[in-house]
């Protein structure tokens, strides 16, 4: 991790052509390596990818359920379904590949993105429907449904490949979105007083009733989740990542925010930093 | 102005004749109810307490209660607000943020004073 970010520099440096992004904000970097050192002193036989797991990286009889469940995924129709709304033509004859770079196992790790034009975060999602209205279609539901689909398809594309996600240096409107979602994350909210940290930093590995607690390290390299309570809901068990975000402040007695608004979009900037140098690890089963 | 503050009384008055038999209702749980329900103390989420199931352990243990707390009012206090004693607590401050009321909190108390 540290070396690819000393290649990045040395790039950077010598003013090479290659399209490299940004270099990292010094402050942001420091943040990370914190965070992740926080994470593998508490937990030192645990390597950095293992954290990806969630709760059941914390426990082993867990972790074997888990395990099992995942070699008969229940959400293997709906990837497929993802997998063919992604290559399906919208009515002007475009799919949405038009609307992104690179192929399409290199997509979900370019977000979310810092767009200095707009001066905001974009996320996959609000990027996939941007697409649809762009080629003239309406937008879709945000939190499930199609839109999971399609997430969780390009999401198990990717798996295996490396987050990286970058608050360029020196650009003070990327820094202050960042510290805003950084902010959300440590700030206590709700009837019951809760901050995300209280909970997946404090507290992780700890049981709150029947659930363990996840670490926040690596939250973010399996979303969309297919989730038990969401199919017993209505739906068939697929959110996105701030669908979640939602379900953890109605947990502590907070309204959730709107989704795709600028508070969980920089929350999820924040988030994913957090993880950088993780591997995406696909979409994955919750209970 | 007269006839918005008759209205607002009488809806107050009708809001009131629906709130007294809440709290009347509030009133019957048990103690133990109040400790253990999720939709009151749900003590249990962070909590190991005798007598319930599926306990969190996120906070200590809540036993011998008497000898940890020898005056029955630190005990509230750290219920009403746990923050006094440790600003950077994780547990809720159930009576400052009204999450119990002062009633529920004395049932919570007698019940874990009892543990
Ligand atoms: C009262 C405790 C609590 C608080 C506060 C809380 N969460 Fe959670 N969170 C949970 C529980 C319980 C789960 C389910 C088990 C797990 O994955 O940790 C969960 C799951 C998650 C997951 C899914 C992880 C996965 O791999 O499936 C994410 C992401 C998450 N929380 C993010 C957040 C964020 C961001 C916040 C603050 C906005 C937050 N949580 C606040 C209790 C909490
Ligand atoms: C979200 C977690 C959480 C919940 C819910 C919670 N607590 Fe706590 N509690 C803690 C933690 C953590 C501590 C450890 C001391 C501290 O951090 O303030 C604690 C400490 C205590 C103590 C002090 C124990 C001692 O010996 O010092 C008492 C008593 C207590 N809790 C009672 C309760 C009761 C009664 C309820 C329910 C009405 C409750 N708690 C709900 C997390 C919680």
């Amino acid at each position: 991790m540290k070396k690819n970010i000393t290649i990045i520099a040395l790039a950077a440096l010598l003013g090479s052509s290659v399209a490299i992004a940004a270099q990292q904000s010094a402050q942001v970097q420091a943040d990370i390596d914190a965070f992740q050192n926080h994470f593998k002193a508490k937990f030192p036989e645990m390597d950095l990818d293992d954290f990806s797991k969630g709760p059941y990286s914390m426990n082993e009889d867990k972790l074997m359920q888990f395990e099992n469940i995942m070699e008969m995924p229940p959400f293997e129709d709906s990837l497929d379904k993802g997998e063919q709304l992604w290559n399906t033509a919208f009515k002007n004859g475009k799919t949405y590949s038009s609307c992104f770079n690179g192929p399409v196992e290199k997509i979900r790790t370019q977000f979310p993105r810092w767009n200095a034009e707009a001066g905001k975060v974009e996320n996959l999602e609000a990027m996939i429907n941007k697409c649809r209205t762009d080629n003239g279609e309406k937008k879709i539901g945000w939190k499930k449904g199609k839109m999971a689909f399609i997430s969780a398809y390009l999401t198990t594309a990717a798996t295996g490949e490396e987050i990286n996600v970058i608050v360029p240096e020196g650009d003070e409107k990327a820094l202050a979105a960042y510290n805003k979602g950084k902010k959300f994350f440590y700030s206590k909210r709700g009837q019951l007083n809760l901050s995300c940290a209280n909970c997946h930093i404090d507290s992780v590995g700890k049981k709150i009733r029947g659930d363990i607690l996840s670490p926040a390290l690596g939250q973010i390299t399996h979303f969309p989740v297919w989730r038990g309570k969401w199919m017993r809901k209505k739906g068939n068990g697929f959110g996105t990542i701030q669908r979640r975000y939602g379900g953890c402040n109605k947990q502590v007695r907070a309204k959730p925010f709107k989704v795709h608004k600028d508070e969980y979009t920089n929350l999820e900037f924040f988030h994913t930093v957090m993880s950088n140098g993780m591997e995406i690890s696909g979409t994955e089963y919750r209970q | 102005m007269k006839k918005i503050i008759s209205s607002i009384s009488a809806v107050s008055a009708l809001a009131a004749l629906f709130v007294m038999p809440l709290e009347a209702g509030a009133k019957e749980m048990t103690d133990e109810e109040v400790t253990f329900g999720r939709k009151a103390g749900n003590c249990l989420a962070c909590h190991m307490i005798p007598g319930g199931n599926l306990p969190g352990t996120i906070g200590p243990p809540l036993l011998a209660m008497k000898a940890r707390f020898p005056n029955k009012a630190d005990l509230r206090a750290q219920i009403w607000d746990a923050t006094v004693k440790n600003p950077h607590t994780i547990m809720p401050p159930f009576g400052k943020h009204g999450i119990l009321t002062e009633g529920q909190i004395d049932q919570v108390v007698n019940y874990i004073y009892s543990k």
